[in-house]
């Protein structure tokens, strides 16, 4: 789709990626350029595919659970969630409060840590080196607290489906209200070095526009649709797990700008660490394992369940044939559909900016690619 | 690698026999082992349905499994429905409501005029196309299901379409109503094989263009490979 430009013959087609660093992994995207200006984006994608999809269809039903955990590697708590959450849904099993309020807990934790990833990587990539120490730093304690519940940090396998696998350890609540605690001024702390920072400013006000037609034309969800006004969060618009019982707020931007989508993760980092505190008070004693049969057979049927992830909108499409391995999974990753927005937020813009609006939209390739 | 089509019921079991069992182990206060989960809280009101492998002693299979009546979706009506049928007469040959998600069977040939309804205010203001997909069902007549799934902000209510289509049929793109739909379908073109008509850019998009095959289909199996391909541009015999 080219635009008419001033001078055609100067037309530069550039790659960037797969190998940049500011790509966050192995995005490649042609840039037309005109000078230094974007007349055009192309994505090219595909190279961490690993037919995740098509595994989903050889395993079963608890086979498959870690690996969801490895498609948006920053974010495997939420990952897990989705999908034992589809799979409960297939099932019909309601999940006791406990094991539903240490999920909330998980989850929430891990937003934070992915928020502290992308904080860091997109302040790195526009040049403020400084924040990603910090937020490396704070991001630790949150693995902490993952490793001593189920022995892994990353790629966390914490959830089952029909609950939780292992209960919490003594010291659970103190740690994780310790953590808020120690975490909350720290956010100040971020926000000294960026939100009033002139340069910081300069490089994300007026990049990157998304109106919110546009954002809703083109399926982006998340922080980076409530970045563009739209009040929207599955969190509170269809509640899963226990969110229909806390309190939190879901903050949204006015302009639509990369700097607007920085406020609103910030906001919802504080809205995270709220939510986290209520789940530790109502964690009450109690089962934390549903009526889940040893052999997971949903009925023939499908579903499909959607959570509010990290980076936005994350579902599982689950159809079962009444066996014990899927028929289908399809995940709808988040970071795919937002990419695809990039296009329309870097037209314009210079080569520099698309750095920063890649890093705003917050992708990681894992589940670009699948 | 070798066991994909292994018939599952006793790793099935994995509930929680998963391999992260060991790094708890430290933690003494609960008993880490995945039947525990059921049996060592008191309140846990029904043993897990036994309809896996003989557990020892105390598994009192209690009524196997309580198969009550097969899960069924139940037939979906609701005044948008009656609309559609109003307005396509003929268009909609199934509409059924299955964990709270209605969903209609749509005819080919009427799905754009439907799905350009359903976004407009009369229609419930679908105007977010929050996922497509496709699955295989090579049993069938109509082998391919593309899969919908709309959201509606006003509403607050998510709505499935699904076309049926033959091995070799086409279907129109929605690339012009949602804009979402262009990664969408090209992904369901490179998994499936399903063309798009009128979509403006449609090529591979997870897989290399010159792949040949559909690794989604069913009868593509899981160890199987565009080998020429791999060889050509990997330097490998085979990516296994």
């Amino acid at each position: 789709m080219p635009e008419a430009t001033f001078l055609d013959a100067n037309e530069l087609v550039i790659n960037m990626g797969p190998q940049h660093p500011a790509t966050h992994g192995v995005l490649r995207v042609k840039l037309r350029l005109d000078g230094e200006r974007v007349l055009g984006t192309e994505c090219i994608i595909g190279y961490l595919h690993r037919g995740v999809e098509k595994i989903a269809e050889n395993r079963t039903y608890a086979q498959f659970t870690p690996y969801v955990d490895r498609m948006d590697y920053c974010a495997a708590v939420t990952n897990g969630m989705g999908y034992v959450e589809a799979v409960e849904k297939l099932l019909g099993v309601e999940i006791p409060p406990r094991a539903q309020y240490t999920r909330m807990i998980l989850a929430e934790l891990q937003r934070i840590a992915s928020h502290l990833i992308w904080l860091g990587t997109h302040a790195l990539d526009i040049g403020a080196m400084t924040p990603v120490f910090y937020t490396f730093r704070e991001r630790e304690e949150v693995l902490k607290i993952f490793e001593e519940y189920c022995g892994a940090r990353l790629t966390t396998h914490a959830f089952r489906i029909g609950g939780l696998q292992y209960d919490l350890y003594d010291g659970f609540e103190r740690n994780v209200v310790k953590f808020c605690d120690y975490f909350l001024p720290k956010i100040d702390e971020y926000e000294q070095l960026l939100t009033k920072n002139r340069i910081w400013i300069r490089r994300t006000r007026n990049i990157g526009i998304l109106s919110a037609e546009d954002a809703i034309a083109l399926g982006v969800t998340g922080p980076v649709l409530r970045g563009s006004g739209v009040k929207w969060d599955i969190r509170k618009a269809q509640p899963y797990e226990a969110y229909d019982k806390v309190e939190f707020d879901v903050p949204v931007g006015e302009h639509g700008d990369t700097y607007d989508r920085y406020l609103v993760r910030m906001a919802e980092m504080r809205q995270s660490v709220r939510i986290i505190r209520q789940c530790v008070e109502r964690l009450g004693p109690g089962p934390i394992f549903g009526k889940v049969g040893k052999v997971i057979k949903p009925p023939a049927g499908e579903v499909y369940h959607s959570i509010e992830a990290p980076k936005g909108e994350l579902g599982y499409y689950v159809v079962s044939d009444g066996t014990v391995n899927p028929y289908r999974v399809r995940v709808r990753p988040p970071s795919l559909l937002n990419l695809q927005a990039l296009d329309k937020m870097a037209r314009g813009h210079l080569i520099a900016d698309v750095v920063a609006i890649i890093g705003t939209i917050d992708i990681v390739l894992g589940e670009v690619d699948r | 690698m070798a066991d994909e089509k292994k018939e599952p019921p006793k790793a099935a079991e994995g509930v929680g026999g998963g391999s992260l069992a060991k790094p708890d182990a430290g933690a003494p206060s609960k008993s880490p082992a995945p039947a525990g989960a059921g049996s060592g809280v008191p309140a846990a009101p029904a043993k897990p349905p036994a309809a896996a492998p003989p557990k020892p002693a105390a598994a009192v299979p209690p009524k196997p499994a309580a198969p009550k009546a097969p899960v069924k979706p139940d037939p979906w009506s609701s005044p948008l429905l009656d609309e559609l049928q109003k307005r396509f007469p003929g268009a909609i040959s199934e509409a059924v409501i299955f964990r709270n998600m209605p969903s209609l069977n749509v005819a080919k040939e009427h799905l754009v005029a439907i799905c350009q309804f359903l976004k407009g205010p009369d229609g419930g203001a679908y105007t977010l196309l929050t996922d497509e997909t496709a699955a295989d069902y090579p049993k069938r007549e109509r082998r391919f299901d593309v899969v919908y799934h709309l959201y509606t902000f006003e509403g607050n209510t998510r709505l499935r379409l699904r076309v049926q289509l033959g091995a070799e049929e086409k279907v129109a793109s929605v690339t012009s109503i949602w804009p979402t739909a262009n990664w969408l379908e090209r992904e369901i073109y490179d998994m499936f094989g399903v063309v798009f008509e009128g979509h403006p850019d449609l090529k591979r998009i997870l897989l290399p263009d010159e792949w040949v095959g559909h690794p989604l289909r069913k009868d593509y199996d899981i160890l199987k490979q565009d080998e020429a391909w791999v060889k050509a541009n990997l330097g490998i015999k085979s990516g296994q």
